[in-house]
């Protein structure tokens, strides 16, 4: 009997493992892409066998490789968000300049930063780039105990004091108060929405952008705010979506990664426009994603890496925004009407012209409700 | 008689035998996969063994094994006292979040107080936990399995609201609790870890979930109430009918299972934490504890076992990112793993009715063997001969009416 019990109890345990196996399916299975990026690094790890095989040169070759390693957050590589984009970007760098070598490692729970952050530094490696401000305060930690090894942090600026930090900063409040400008736009119903995946000073930049946006195009439109308290939660993004949907909302932008998923799938279920960030997330819903807040973590990081190599490594605050193409549109523009496009590019003049400077705090921007 | 006693004995260390089959077949699995990923085998095992055998390896194993030991105790202890603690899970958030907020609110407490009132509050925690659950069961019934899964997820969003309170939550951008104090945590001074060449995280919490897991089989097998949990759980019904107060059982088994996974909370905070995140989804310390337990056959000596080699899976999975491998690999292994050890019952049985019928076999091979030797010994002894050929006689007799 409780030799069945055990049995039927490890039965439910392994279709527990399934089941939890399937929703990371869901969120793997839409890059195939990575399967591809996947044998292209291994490609450059067939080249380096060669190197190891010319038996006089190998203590010149290991030398010369510039070794970047990144160290993700929670959300893991394939999160279709900043983990994946500076993968990309560091996987595009060493397929086209043999003389970098990456590797990731993917941290499962907080007290994994530390821990992966260590393994490259005892494997010796040139640069460790740290993907999100999650990771600061680990980051922070070892780089006051390694003073000689070189990090990068993004979306973080608390490390910009210490001499081996450089920290990647993007101006999310730019490319969110573009796609604002869209929303303002194309909405109809003048009912837009937003769902933002935290409350915290960097996440807030979004809405207050986006929110800056919308209203100065029309000024008299209702902002539906959302705050899922979760990156990771697509059911909760559809239905935040969905209950905006009701509300008549016709134009939604998510700031909140993985639960921005549900929220994309919601709109494009009902047929309005949903509007993506970080990356161009228009191959989730090609005929819905009208635009997405563009952040290029992939050139940072290919940037940082570059200049480790270089010698011209710069500790503190590098900021990305749209006069350097930090941030933008995302480059699918075809569903943005024409006015609306020449709108947003004469609005991003002036930003860069220094004309305009969209609001960061939330008193500038009294309709930003979320806290 | 001597016969019976070693099968037995096979039976009895079948168990263990399977086990570790089935953790070969795991590997085998795994390996299956990286042949397809194409992923050299060789270079991804050999990244996991390199990885945890060296010094700094094994203190990485130890340190991320401690909260696994903790919980597999809890879960081991509920299995064997008759309920199926799932909530570990729930139990160790509440625990880590006590312990948690004790360490930030209390920071200026010396390092002998605080630790100790960490580790309190998380028991405490833990055990209240799992004493809701035992309630709702014993007073409306309600399946303790659902009610666990349900409170797991109940655990994972209070943690997430009290690490978001002002006071609790980080004063920096993270969104996490802020850093428990110095004084809280359980780390071996920064000397000897710099000496030995030690991970930054070690911490003394291993010798705690040692004591724990002493405490657990002591518990189980020399007291009063291990005895009537046991009872409990082997037969709810007889145990009542025994005078043993079934619900105060369950209640008391909850609870200290509860307080085993709270305690895991606690040191996997004071050690390697430091900090609770604001959780995206949930970090499986309870749902690993459930592997641990079956790892390691519900024993509490098994579970520490168990927990080092999940620890090591753990750690050394983290690295296999580095040879292109997923670290997936492991849910991979372990997956197959269990249900390999799940399976093993079918093994046994399948194995036992095989022993049988070869037994069976030999005896009727001995018997025609005897029969064949027989007709010269039947020559000299004819009444002795007799008996041994009468039975083979009768069953081809048999034979022949069937046919």
């Amino acid at each position: 009997m409780k030799k069945i019990l055990a049995l039927t109890l490890s039965l439910c345990l392994i279709l527990g493992l399934a089941a939890c196996g399937g929703s990371t399916d869901t969120t793997t299975a839409a890059p195939e892409t990575t399967k591809a990026q996947d044998q292209t690094t291994a490609a450059p790890e067939t080249t380096k066998a060669p190197e190891t095989t010319k038996a006089p040169e190998t203590t010149a070759a290991p030398a010369a490789k510039i070794k970047v390693g990144m160290v993700t957050d929670v959300g893991g590589v394939n999160d279709q968000s900043f983990n994946q984009t500076s993968w990309e970007g560091l996987q595009a760098l060493a397929a086209e300049d043999s003389s970098f070598e990456v590797k990731y490692l993917e941290s499962k729970t907080d007290a994994d930063y530390q821990t992966n952050i260590n393994t490259f530094i005892d494997d010796g490696y040139d640069l460790i780039i740290c993907v999100g401000y999650m990771l600061a305060d680990a980051t922070k930690e070892a780089a006051e105990a390694n003073p000689n090894q070189k990090f990068a942090i993004i979306d973080d600026s608390t490390c910009a004091d210490l001499p081996n930090v450089a920290c990647l900063m993007f101006a999310q409040e730019q490319a969110s108060y573009l796609v604002g400008l869209v929303a303002g736009s194309v909405t109809k119903s003048k009912t837009v929405g937003y769902v933002q995946g935290m409350v915290s000073d960097t996440m807030n930049l979004f809405g207050i952008g986006y929110i800056t946006g919308v209203l100065e195009v029309c000024p008299d439109a209702q902002v539906l705010q959302y705050n899922a308290n979760n990156f990771g939660d697509i059911p909760g993004g559809n239905t935040a979506a969905k209950d905006m949907i009701t509300k008549g909302a016709d134009v939604i932008y998510h700031a909140a990664g993985g639960t921005g998923m549900g929220v994309i799938n919601a709109c494009d279920e009902a047929g309005i426009w949903a509007i993506g960030v970080d990356t161009d997330q228009s191959p989730l819903a090609p005929e819905h994603v009208i635009t997405s807040a563009m952040k290029r973590v992939d050139v940072a990081s290919q940037d940082i890496s570059k200049a480790v190599k270089d010698g011209k490594f710069t500790a503190g605050v590098h900021l990305y925004d749209l006069s350097n193409g930090g941030v933008d549109l995302a480059p699918t523009r075809t569903h943005i009407p024409a006015e609306v496009l020449q709108l947003v590019e004469e609005k991003k003049a002036a930003i860069i012209a220094g004309q305009f400077k969209v609001p960061t705090t939330v008193d500038e921007c009294p309709a930003f409700t979320l806290k | 008689m001597k016969k019976k006693r070693s099968v037995l004995e096979i039976i009895s260390s079948v168990r263990f035998i399977h086990i570790l089959l089935a953790i070969i077949l795991g590997f085998m699995v795994g390996a299956i996969f990286l042949a397809v990923m194409g992923v050299s085998v060789g270079d991804a095992y050999g990244k996991l063994l390199d990885s945890v055998t060296t010094v700094k390896g094994l203190s990485y194993v130890i340190v991320y094994a401690t909260p696994y030991i903790l919980t597999g105790l809890s879960v081991a202890f509920s299995f064997k006292t008759g309920v199926f603690n799932i909530g570990a899970e729930g139990q160790f958030v509440v625990g880590s979040m006590a312990a948690a907020v004790t360490g930030i609110l209390l920071k200026d407490l010396p390092k002998p107080a605080l630790i100790p009132l960490c580790f309190i509050a998380a028991m405490l925690a833990g055990a209240l936990w799992g004493i809701i659950v035992g309630t709702l069961k014993t007073k409306w019934g309600i399946n303790e399995v659902l009610a666990m899964i349900m409170f797991n997820w109940i655990a994972f969003y209070l943690s997430n609201y009290i690490a978001g309170l002002p006071g609790i939550k980080n004063t920096g951008t993270a969104e996490a609790t802020q850093t428990i104090s110095e004084n809280a945590r359980t780390l071996l001074s920064k000397d000897v870890i710099n000496q030995l060449g030690l991970a930054p995280t070690a911490n003394w919490g291993i010798l705690v979930a040692i004591a724990a897991m002493f405490l657990v089989w002591f518990i189980i097998e020399k007291t009063t109430l291990g005895y009537e949990l046991k009872t409990v759980g082997s037969n709810r019904f007889a145990a009542e009918y025994g005078g043993i107060g079934v619900n105060r059982s369950i209640l008391t088994a909850l609870a200290i299972s509860g307080a085993l996974a709270g305690l895991g909370g606690a040191l996997q905070l004071m050690g390697m934490g430091s900090r609770i995140s604001i959780f995206s989804a949930q970090e499986s310390f309870g749902f690993g504890g459930i592997v641990v337990a079956l790892i390691g056959c519900s024993n509490p000596f098994g579970a520490l076992a168990a927990g080092l080699f999940y620890g090591a899976l753990t750690y050394g999975g983290s690295k296999l990112n580095l040879v292109g491998a997923p670290t997936q690999l492991i849910s991979v292994i372990v997956g197959t793993v269990v249900f390999f050890i799940a399976i093993s019952v079918i093994f046994e049985r399948l194995g036992g009715g095989l022993r049988a019928r070869r037994n069976a076999a030999a005896r009727a091979d001995k018997e025609k063997r005897e029969a064949a030797k027989e007709p010269p010994v039947k020559a000299v002894q004819a009444p002795k001969g007799d008996g041994a050929a009468g039975p083979v006689n009768k069953n081809e007799g048999k034979e022949g009416e069937a046919k």
